[in-house]
């Protein structure tokens, strides 16, 4: 679904990513792990293209998104992301943040997106906040309609970075639930995130990232009992 | 006379010496039409430069968004040029050159001064766009554009309404400052609401009472705005932190 070809960005002399590559399949939930600075965020950011690649090729259901000529407005409707800081609009509603773009876009009308946005709110139990706005809402709730905005696109692959780092720890679980129930629907996911147990129980594979390479990948049943670089054991010995 | 004397006068004994002063020979019309000659720049200087000041705050904020646009980088040096060349050249000079330069076949003075008001304005006013908009979160913008959305939509649906919270009351000051700023419009024989204090004070041998009740005039509407401004400021207050 998602190719990777020898993926570089730098930030003017920082060399950031230094050659990626990889395939995401359909279905697959993509955990990248990693110490602070290793790129993981920057790698994400890349497959939206919220960042400019440096060289290198995305490719996305055949189409090079890194070609200049490719309307990555189009694309971006197909890949929702969700950020460590929710970014929620805080002069709308819960029910305009999440109707806004498809109805803008096009894909939907009101009836429609309304519809959609019930259903969703639903999903995550949280119909009664429709009508209100970011800003009554608990960081764990924020996360919540985040993804929810995501989704509202029917996007084909869901992109997270850290999705609850910035959450008061008693917020991470309501948050991992609804990623883990959007895990079992089918969806393809790629998130960066410090929540091991997540990466072990919902990953089906799990690249590490450190200094602007993959130097280890594994699923997670190996990955976790038989790290193999020397960088991945120091690292899983911090964390886990 | 000391003025203390004065302002006891204007306030008391001379009042129909002040009714002789304003109200002597129809010399209220002066002020009258004084003050549709300023109400008249100020309104349309106001919407000039807000025009250009959000066109100039645009161009400037894409710029740093796509900085690799020849456009956008030529469009962003012109942009840059006026903003300096407005702020660093007094408004008489300004209106003067327009006057007798640039426009020195148009006698169309009216036109003249509000040309030059609010191509002066649009300079300030684009610094406060430029300063409200950069205070809304970048991401705002990655949000709106990891949706699907174009610049455009994301600029209208989402930075702008956060901005105008940051803009308006600095927008509001800068309208009451331009309003002021219009007293100049003598220089180029406009008789606006100062010239037309002066025209009095000319007339009768009196300063005083024209001249101050030119301030008071420009002071009445000043406080208005100031009000209405601060009205407005805590209606965006308000609903910044809507629950
Ligand atoms: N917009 C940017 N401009 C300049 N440098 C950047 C930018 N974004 C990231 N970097 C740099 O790129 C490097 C990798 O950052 P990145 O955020 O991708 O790491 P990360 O693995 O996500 O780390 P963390 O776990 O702390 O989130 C860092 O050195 C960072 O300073
Ligand atoms: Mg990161």
């Amino acid at each position: 679904m998602i190719t990777v070809v020898d993926l570089h960005k730098s930030f003017g002399d920082n060399h950031v990513l230094r050659g990626i590559n990889d395939t995401i399949e359909q279905g697959e939930k993509v955990v990248v792990i990693g110490p602070s600075g290793g790129g993981k965020s920057t790698f994400l950011r890349c497959l939206n293209l919220l960042e400019r690649p440096t060289s290198g090729q995305i490719i996305f259901d055949g189409e090079d998104i890194t070609d200049p000529k490719c309307n990555i407005n189009l694309v971006r409707r197909r890949m929702g992301m969700v950020f460590q800081n929710f970014n929620l609009f805080p002069h709308l509603t819960i029910r305009k943040n999440i109707t806004l773009a498809p109805v803008k876009l096009g894909l939907m009308n009101r009836e429609e997106a309304d519809a959609r946005c019930d259903e969703l709110l639903k999903r995550v139990s949280l119909s009664q906040k429709a009508e209100a706005y970011p800003g009554s809402l608990s960081g764990g709730q924020k996360q919540r309609i985040a993804i929810v905005r995501s989704l509202a696109m029917n996007p084909d692959v869901m992109l997270f970075d850290e999705p609850t780092s910035s959450l008061d720890p008693e917020m991470v679980g309501e948050v991992l639930d609804v990623m883990r129930e959007l895990a079992l629907s089918g969806m393809t996911m790629v998130v960066v995130t410090h929540e091991m147990g997540f990466a072990r129980e919902v990953g089906t594979r799990i690249l590490f990232m450190d200094r602007g390479i993959i130097l280890e990948q594994n699923t997670p049943k190996e990955f976790f009992a038989n790290p193999k670089e020397e960088r991945t054991k120091e690292f899983l010995s911090k964390v886990l | 006379m000391n003025i203390f004397s004065r302002i006891i006068e204007f306030f008391s004994g001379g009042f129909s010496r002040i009714v002789s002063v304003l109200f002597g020979r129809g010399r209220w019309m002066l002020i009258v039409n004084g003050l549709k000659v300023t109400l008249l720049l100020s309104f349309f200087s106001v919407i000039i430069g807000t025009v250009i000041g959000t066109v100039v705050a645009l161009i400037k904020v894409a710029y740093v968004n796509r900085p690799k646009s020849k456009v956008l980088k030529a469009l962003n040096t012109v942009a840059t040029l006026y903003v300096n060349v407005v702020r660093g050249t007094p408004t008489v000079v300004q209106l003067l050159i327009m006057n007798f330069v640039v426009f020195a076949s148009s006698s169309n003075m009216i036109l003249i001064a509000v040309l030059t008001f609010g191509i002066n304005s649009g300079a300030y006013v684009s610094e406060v766009m430029r300063a409200g908009i950069n205070a809304v979160d970048y991401g705002q913008t990655e949000a709106g554009r990891s949706l699907g959305l174009s610049e455009y939509d994301t600029m209208k649906e989402i930075v702008l309404p956060q901005a105008i919270k940051n803009i308006l009351p600095a927008l509001g000051n800068e309208f009451i400052t331009l309003i002021k700023e219009t007293s100049i419009a003598g220089y180029i024989a406009l008789q606006d609401l100062t010239k037309a204090g002066d025209l009095i004070r000319f007339a009768t041998y009196e300063a005083f009472i024209p001249l101050i009740t030119v301030a008071l005039i420009y002071l009445v509407i000043v406080l208005g705005l100031t009000k209405l401004v601060s009205m407005l400021e805590r209606r965006l207050a308000k609903s910044d932190n809507r629950r």
